[in-house]
Formats: structure tokens, sequence, C-alpha cells
């Protein structure tokens, strides 16, 4: 690994994708709730002052801001730290968004663990899961910069509640523009047979590290980029439930209720396979730097490759 | 009320300046953190730690000792300095502050350290929680008084307001809450982005009483709390303005001290001014 890889934060291209997709759209919309610096939704305000809304630090009354505009036909972007986005405002986003079924696109970032030094009142491990289980809703968790960029292109050209999640540090740029997104498409992104590593956010490039190491050893691990949790991809998984010996999925959530839960009911039900699952196990987070704790908490590609391993 | 000995107020100054100092080194230590609303709450804080609360760090779990709860969860670094420099543990483990494995949280953790009433950090719980101790502590006919601190853009929350009308209806006199009017947010002042004010009229409009202050001034600090004790069948919010970043020129009034860390150069240069104004010699 001695070439130098670009990096950038999901945050950053998710600040220059709104004002690419703002101008495209008069009716994009942008909220924010005080967090507008962090978030990078700064960006499109400097652009288009007139439709950025700052609500203050008052979530829940966002999410109930953005369902009325989306209403009268804007496209809003509601956007804070993951948790405040989604735990602190689930009946909110359950009962004003999803239910009516609006075009509402709570774009959240300081995902999970890698948030760092705020800590476990800040880290969103569970969002996923809660988001997950509400009807109408699209959950996506982009893997890069590229990614982001047209998720949110995608967000703003598709009808719909959805949730999209992004992170806070600087990870490698894994994509470029020839990158074919799909919302509800799982992306193969490297070849191999003997196993499956599917992840989602900033796990696909630890597992792509994690299938290097693999490879060391001789073994032939396929990638799995899944960008949507959901609706989840089961061609993609059951495909690799049949080609494969198992399936370690890798994610920044907790794995209760999250990617490792959705790829279980899909194996389940289709084509049963043995499966290990790589994310936070039920325990809230801590502060600390984003790499200490995707070590402390075994979010990382010696662990997948180990859990790759028990099922060869 | 009587004013303060001279050398009482002049312990009280000096705490403060330890406690301000603190605050920026273990913000300056962690390069993370926040120093603006931590040094804006110093003062109340010292008032209340070092002359108004009944509380002992050898007797953390004392069912009649006073309660704090700092809902506005980021101003952690001031609860902080306050417990070491009250005993709770040594200054030196201000030193982990948001560092891994550390019990100095990012935001406080209840379950980690004691001297915590109440984790937060997700801003706007903090009353509601107090709420609930000042309930549990007129049903067990105890005198014990719980104070709660928030930020003046913490307020915008809506479950504030469910708590300012709860506390409110219940009458509950064992109850203080302190408004930390410092005019900064971390988009702008409070005004711009979403105005609170007037914050007097709309706790007093739910049953409250109001007590307005200059919150960097000891004597006022602790009149107003000597006022709310006798207050019955209301509670009290005290609404404290402020200065963010009091105490440090560069830091004062600057909205972007909300959430950055000083380094090295500007750290010594806090340090000084801090010494120089009746701190430390
Ligand atoms: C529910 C929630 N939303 C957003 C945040 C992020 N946040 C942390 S501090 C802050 C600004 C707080 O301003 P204020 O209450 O005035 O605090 P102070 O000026 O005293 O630092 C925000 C928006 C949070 N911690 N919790
Ligand atoms: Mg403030």
């Amino acid at each position: 690994m001695e070439k130098t890889v670009q990096k950038k934060a999901t945050r950053d291209a998710y600040g220059e994708a709104l004002v690419e997709v703002g101008k495209k759209n008069p009716n994009v919309v942008v909220l924010d709730a005080d967090l507008s610096k962090s978030t990078k939704t700064n960006d499109f305000k400097q652009v288009f002052p007139d439709r950025f809304i700052n609500a203050g630090i008052a979530e829940a009354n966002m999410v109930g801001m953005a369902a009325g505009l989306s209403s009268c036909g804007k496209v809003p972007f509601a956007s804070t730290f993951a948790l405040f986005g989604s735990l602190r405002v689930a009946d909110m986003i359950r009962n004003s968004v999803c239910y009516p079924n609006l075009n509402v696109k709570i774009a959240v970032t300081h995902q999970g663990l890698t948030l760092g030094e705020d800590g476990a009142s800040h880290q969103a491990v569970e969002d996923v899961a809660l988001l997950r289980a509400m009807p109408n809703m699209t959950v996506i968790i982009p893997a890069d910069a590229t990614e982001t960029k047209k998720a949110i292109h995608a967000a703003a050209e598709t009808y719909g509640p959805m949730y999209i999640r992004m992170g806070r540090p600087s990870i490698p740029v894994l994509f470029d523009d020839s990158y074919d997104f799909q919302i509800g498409k799982g992306i193969q992104i490297r070849e191999g047979n003997d196993v499956a590593i599917i992840a989602t956010g900033v796990m696909v490039h630890i597992a792509l590290e994690a299938a290097e190491l693999l490879a060391g050893e001789g073994i032939n691990a396929r990638v799995i980029n899944m960008a949507t949790i959901k609706p989840i991809d089961e061609e993609i998984i059951v495909k690799a439930a049949q080609e494969t010996k198992g399936i370690v999925t890798a994610e920044e959530c907790n794995i209760l209720g999250g990617l490792g839960a959705a790829v279980a009911e899909v194996l389940c039900e289709k084509h049963p396979a043995p499966l290990r699952r790589v994310g936070v196990e039920d325990t809230f987070g801590e502060s600390g730097k984003p790499d200490e704790l995707l070590q402390k908490y075994g979010l990382t590609a010696e662990n997948i490759a180990a859990k790759a391993k028990e099922l060869l | 009320m009587s004013k303060l000995a001279g050398e009482q107020m002049a312990e009280l100054q000096s705490h403060a300046s330890n406690i301000r100092q603190e605050i920026v080194k273990m913000v300056a230590a962690a390069n993370s953190g926040h120093p603006g609303g931590s040094l804006s709450a110093a003062d109340i804080v010292t008032v209340l730690y070092f002359h108004e609360m009944n509380i002992y760090s050898d007797k953390p779990a004392d069912p009649d000792r006073d309660r704090f709860i700092l809902s506005k969860g980021h101003a952690s670094p001031v609860l902080y300095a306050a417990l070491a420099e009250k005993g709770f543990f040594p200054k030196e483990e201000l030193a982990t502050f948001r560092k891994l494995n550390t019990r100095l949280q990012g935001h406080p953790s209840r379950k980690l350290l004691p001297g915590v009433e109440q984790s937060t950090g997700s801003l706007g719980q903090g009353l509601s929680s107090g709420i609930g101790m000042a309930l549990a502590g007129r049903l067990d006919k105890k005198d014990y008084r719980v104070y709660v601190m928030m930020g003046d853009g913490e307020i915008q929350e809506g479950m504030v307001w469910e708590a300012v009308m709860a506390a409110g209806h219940y009458g509950l006199d064992n109850l203080c809450a302190f408004v930390d009017s410092n005019h900064l947010q971390i988009d702008g002042n409070v005004e711009e982005v979403m105005n609170p004010h007037p914050i007097d009229d709309k706790f007093r409009a739910f049953n409250w009483h109001v007590i307005e202050i200059d919150g960097h001034d000891m004597e006022q600090i602790i009149s107003a709390l000597h006022e709310a004790k006798q207050v019955k069948g209301k509670p009290t919010m005290i609404l404290a303005n402020t200065v963010k970043g009091k105490g440090i020129s560069y830091m004062e009034n600057v909205c972007g001290w909300h959430g950055t860390a000083p380094n090295s150069e500007q750290l010594q240069k806090a340090l000084d001014e801090l010494c120089g104004n009746g701190g430390e010699q």
C-alpha cells in the first residue's frame, strides 16, 4: 500500500453535492439545526441563502417543517448529526414523513463511532436499525466521497423519504466518476469465491484491506459495497451465498438491526448460509480518535479477516 | 443578604481562576472540546460547588446531597474542573479528557464518573431529569435542592419548554435552573439563528420566579441563589448574562471558540491572562 490514496470526508462531498443539486433544482431547500458548519450545509447556505432554513437547536421542529415543505412541492434536505436526526426525532420521521410518504431527505453526518471525541452521547449506532424499520423509508450509507455525491443526486431525483448517513473524518476515495450508483443496488467491488464480505459506509475500505490480508493467505474474498441498506439488494446477497462458503458483514452500526441483520434476514429466508457480523456489538461507544475507536471495538480488517476464516 | 467577607470572596475568585485554567489546559491537551461555554458558566459553577451546594467528594451518593445537572453537557470541562478542584478525583486525571478509555468523556457520563448526576450532551434533556430529582425529593420529604444549567441556544429545544411547563405546574420550589445567556450558539448569535428572547417572560408565564443577574458577579450569583431558596411554590430561573469565553481576551464573544481547542501558544497566553487576573501568583 505504498501509493498515496486520496482522502475526503463524506460530509465534505455532501456540502458540494448540495450546491450541485440546488443549482439543478430550484425546489431543493436545506434545513439544519445549528450545525451547518459541521454538516457542511453551510456550503449551500452561502450560495442559496434564501433556500436555507436554520431551525436552531430544535431537531423535531426541523423534521416537521421539512414535512410541510415537502407537501408543497419542495425537496427538503434536513441535516444534523446522525444521532439527533434519527433517534431524537424518530416519531416525527415516522408519523410526519414516512406515514404520509413525503419527499423528505434526512441527510445526517457524524455517523457512528468515527464521530470520535464527542463520545457515546453523540455516537449513533442504533439509527440504521430504527430507520430501517419504518415503512417507506430508504436507508443509504455511502462508502466514499464519490458515492456520496452520486447518492445525493439520486436522492434529489427520486421521490420518497430517505435517510442518508455520512461521516466526519476523511476516508479513502474508492471510486471515480464512472462508478455506477443506483439506489437499492449492491455492487461487487472485488472478485472472489472463497468468502464474501458485504460492507457499508466507512467499513468498505476496511473490507478491501481485509480482502488483501486474506489474499496473502491464499483466500479469495469477494467484497460487496452495500450502500443501500433498505431496500436491500437480495439478489447480490443470494448470489454471494451460492458462490462462496459464507458471508461476513461489516458496518459501523450496532449489529442488532443493522446491515448484518438485514443480510441475515435475506439469507435465512432465501438461501441459508454461514454468516459472521462485524460491527458494534450492542454497546455504547466512547470518546477517542476515530481510528482508535474502530480498533478498540473490533471494526478492523484483522477482525473481518479472522471472521472470514471461521467460515472456511 | 450580607456581603461575603473579603477573604471568602478571594477564595471563590481563586477557585474560579483555577477552574478556568484547568478548562483551557484540558481542552488544549485533548486538542478537542468546548472552551467558550465552559468559561461562560465558570463563575456560576464555582459558586455552586464552593459556596452553595451541599456536596462532598467522600460521599458522592449521599441521598441528602444537592444535585447539579449540566444540561449543556458540551461544557463538561467546567464540570470536570470543578469536581477535580472539589477533590472528586486527582487533577492529573483532567489530562485524560476526551481520550480513549477515560472517565472524562466528551460529554459527562453519570455511569462512569462519581459526581456526575446525569449523562448529558444531547441538548435539552437535563431540566426534565432535574424535575424528576426535585419530585423525588418532595416525595421523600428531603430538603436537598436541584440545580440545572442550560445554554441559551439549548433552550430552543422543544423539550425544554415541556419541562418548564411541568416544573411550573408542579410548583417545584426545590428546583433552580440557570440559563447561561452568552448570546452565542454554533451557527451565530442566538437572536439571529432562532431567537429565544424574551426568556424571562416566557418562564414567568409558566409560573416560574425569575431573577436576572450578571453571571460573572459572585455577589449577584450568591444573592440570587439565596433569593431562590426563599421562594415558595415556584421554581426559580436565574437568567445569567454572561460572556462566552469569559476571562480569555481572544475568546470572549467569539463564536469560533465554541468548540475549538487552543494551540500551545494560545494556551500560554490564556494562562498568562488568567493568572494575571487575581488567580494563582
Ligand atoms: C440535541 C442536540 N442538538 C445539537 C447538538 C450540537 N450542539 C452542541 S453545543 C451546541 C450549541 C449550544 O449552544 P448554547 O446552548 O448556547 O451553549 P453555550 O453557548 O453555552 O456553549 C449544539 C448545537 C447537541 N449537542 N444536542
Ligand atoms: Mg450560548
